[in-house]
């Protein structure tokens, strides 16, 4: 029962990373009814930006809040320089175009940075959190922002003006731009915030993985997949869904013989989609009623 | 919220494209066809051994393309069947030593299956929620390839080492260019299958799906039959690929079919044109050389380079090599006007 009950911290603990993550993939999905592939890519330049700073001798929370107005802004300019001219374009070559922005921003931040893996440092320092092995003070930490996040982001997208007019533009946008919503500039705020919070979740992570060009890839992928379960129309569903691919990636690992490091995603993934073939849109996510 | 957001007029995630509009006319295929036959008689064996894999990826581009523009289903899996398709023929080759060419069809019939069961559970799924699923059938193939359970048939991580064929009855050519013929023939046999397959009762269902399943199940179409059927096909037709491609290749090895695999054929639809078959064989020709391409312009920067190339691709034509065709189509009909 210890191991058992263990695992479940180990999985929450590797969970926060999923569900920060999550909350990037949704808040682009609120914006621009897809998902963006080069997220993960773009959160680990950002992370680069605010070590670069570090280096030059900046404190944490200087460079943390720096990247973060970097990341916004870079994912508005992203947008508006890249991905409004395809606005007219059909999906699929959007989602060429996430391909084509990942390999530019990974083999860029290759170049500059190179691919050794680096230490990052973090603010909740890193000994046992209330004397437990399995989850450190910088993992609540994360939880404890991840968490701070998303209430942030409900409040936004449910109390304040901006928020409603961007889920307008995002669910309705011929109706949105009726009622005088700006519907192209909200997808360019959407990606700006999602350029933000991916930038907090590349800070978060990187003392746990290590900072270096690939550093994202496993995690996007669980990012996905938790946003996914969670629902996509969902914040609070993406981190829920967060903690419990972590859950499932530990348990699977631990209790299913012959599943090694290796077979670790696979099952989680193929657990998500079981999950899905019976709820379509996700844990909390509604489905959505198609008009005829 | 208010029951106005839960009611979407989604636009289809795949445009409508007329079938007539799928292929090319009989004197720009009877060109094409002219330089892919000439073609390898004057150049180097390198040379015909990437026109080879040009026509194999060209087939598994093929494959998607009859599920994504036909049906509009989305894959992000292919790369899965083609590793099964590829084992498949490598296996028989190596270990049961069945001629390589009767390979092929076991190879396609194995991933017809596969495909037809894993469009079972797809049914439920649409958009971003296949994507993912066949996501997961991606990640997971090379990971079941190397499973100790199996490694007495795949060579585990090693993977299988596959004798090249020779050319057959004495034929004075060698074994390149007989691959490659051989490869071209099964790829213009499979080309009209498709072609065809697009033009008959099915291949209309597969289309009312694509444009409103609603509307197609009203109709009469069984969706859920169509559905299953569009993703067996694609990937028989990519396991035939497959199979292929270990001849090409002479070797399998469960990292040689990766994630990376499955997205270099969305992009190779996407560069050719999303439901247009002849495209196919651009979107392959951009995955296989324009890597090579960005990796001469900078060594350090390749990646940053082709997602540039990408980019400008997408930027000049959203809807890929199709869009080339048919404005190049108006301006020889104007020029004939005139």
């Amino acid at each position: 029962m210890e191991l058992f009950s263990n695992q479940i911290l180990a999985g929450i603990s590797t969970g926060a990373i999923y569900a920060c993550m999550a909350l990037a993939v949704v808040m682009i999905y609120q914006a621009i009814d897809h998902l963006n592939f080069a997220q993960g890519e773009m959160a680990m330049f950002s992370t680069f930006i605010s070590w670069q700073l570090m280096q030059w001798g900046l404190p944490y929370w200087a460079a943390f809040v720096v990247t973060i107005a970097f990341s916004f802004l870079a994912g508005i300019a992203i947008e508006r320089v890249l991905f409004k001219p395809l606005a007219k374009a059909p999906i699929l070559t959007n989602v060429a175009g996430f391909i084509a922005l990942f390999s530019i921003v990974n083999s860029s931040a290759g170049l500059i940075w190179d691919f050794t893996i680096k230490q990052y440092p973090t603010p909740f320092g890193s000994s046992p959190f209330l004397g437990s092995q399995l989850i450190s003070t910088h993992q609540a930490g994360m939880i404890g922002v991840t968490l701070l996040l998303l209430v942030a982001l409900y409040v936004f997208f449910q109390y304040t003006r901006v928020g409603l007019a961007m889920r307008a533009a995002a669910s309705l946008p011929e109706s949105a731009r009726l009622v005088g919503i700006n519907t192209s500039w909200m997808i360019a705020l959407g990606w700006g915030m999602a350029a933000a919070i991916g930038s907090i979740a590349g800070m978060l992570i990187a003392p746990v993985v290590f900072l270096e060009p690939n550093m994202m890839g496993g995690v996007l992928i669980y990012g996905f997949a938790a946003a996914v379960l969670g629902g996509l129309s969902s914040p609070f569903g993406a981190v829920t869904g967060g903690f419990l691919v972590g859950i499932l990636e530990n348990l699977a690992g631990t209790y299913i013989p012959g599943v090694g490091n290796e077979l670790k995603l696979p099952i989680a993934l193929a657990v998500i989609v079981s999950v899905l073939v019976v709820k379509p849109a996700g844990l909390f996510g509604r489905p959505i009623v198609k008009r005829v | 919220m208010s029951a106005v957001d839960e009611v979407a007029t989604e636009a289809p995630a795949v445009e409508a494209v007329p079938k007539r509009a799928m292929t090319l006319g009989s004197g720009t295929s009877l060109v094409v066809l002219v330089l892919l036959i000439a073609v390898p008689l004057f150049v180097k064996n390198f040379i015909i051994f990437q026109m080879t894999m040009l026509l194999i990826y060209g087939l598994a581009v093929l494959a998607l393309n009859i599920l994504t523009g036909g049906s509009g289903q989305f894959s992000l899996g292919q790369s899965a069947f083609y590793a099964i398709g590829a084992y498949t023929s490598a296996i028989l080759m190596e270990q049961y030593d069945v001629n390589y060419a009767l390979t092929l069809p076991v190879a396609g019939v194995v991933c017809f299956v596969a495909g037809f069961l894993f469009g079972l559970p797809a049914l439920r799924l649409s958009g971003v929620y296949l994507a993912l699923a066949t996501f997961a059938l991606a990640t997971a193939m090379p990971q079941l390839l190397k499973l100790g359970f199996f490694e007495k048939w795949t060579g585990g991580v090693q993977g299988l080492v596959v004798t090249k064929p020779d050319a057959p009855f004495g034929l004075p050519i060698g074994q390149d260019a007989w691959l490659y013929y051989f490869t071209l023939a099964i790829t213009i046999a499979i080309y009209i299958f498709s072609v065809n397959l697009l033009r008959s009762r099915s291949g209309r269902a597969f289309m009312a799906i694509r444009d409103n399943e609603i509307a197609a199940s009203a109709m009469g179409i069984n969706v859920a039959l169509y559905k299953t059927l569009a993703f067996g096909v694609s990937a028989g037709i990519t396991g035939v690929a497959g199979g292929l491609g270990a001849i090409a290749v002479q070797f399998v090895a469960p990292d040689s079919y990766t994630i990376t695999l499955a997205i270099a054929l969305f992009l190779g639809m996407v560069v050719g044109g999303v439901g247009w078959l002849p495209g196919s064989i651009v979107g392959s020709a951009f995955i296989i050389f324009v890597p090579n391409i960005a990796e001469n312009i900078s060594k350090g920067l390749s990646g940053a380079v082709f997602g540039v190339i990408l980019f400008l691709v997408i930027f000049l034509m959203p809807h890929g090599a199709r869009q080339v065709a048919i404005v190049s189509q108006q301006l020889i009909g104007r020029l004939r006007k005139n």
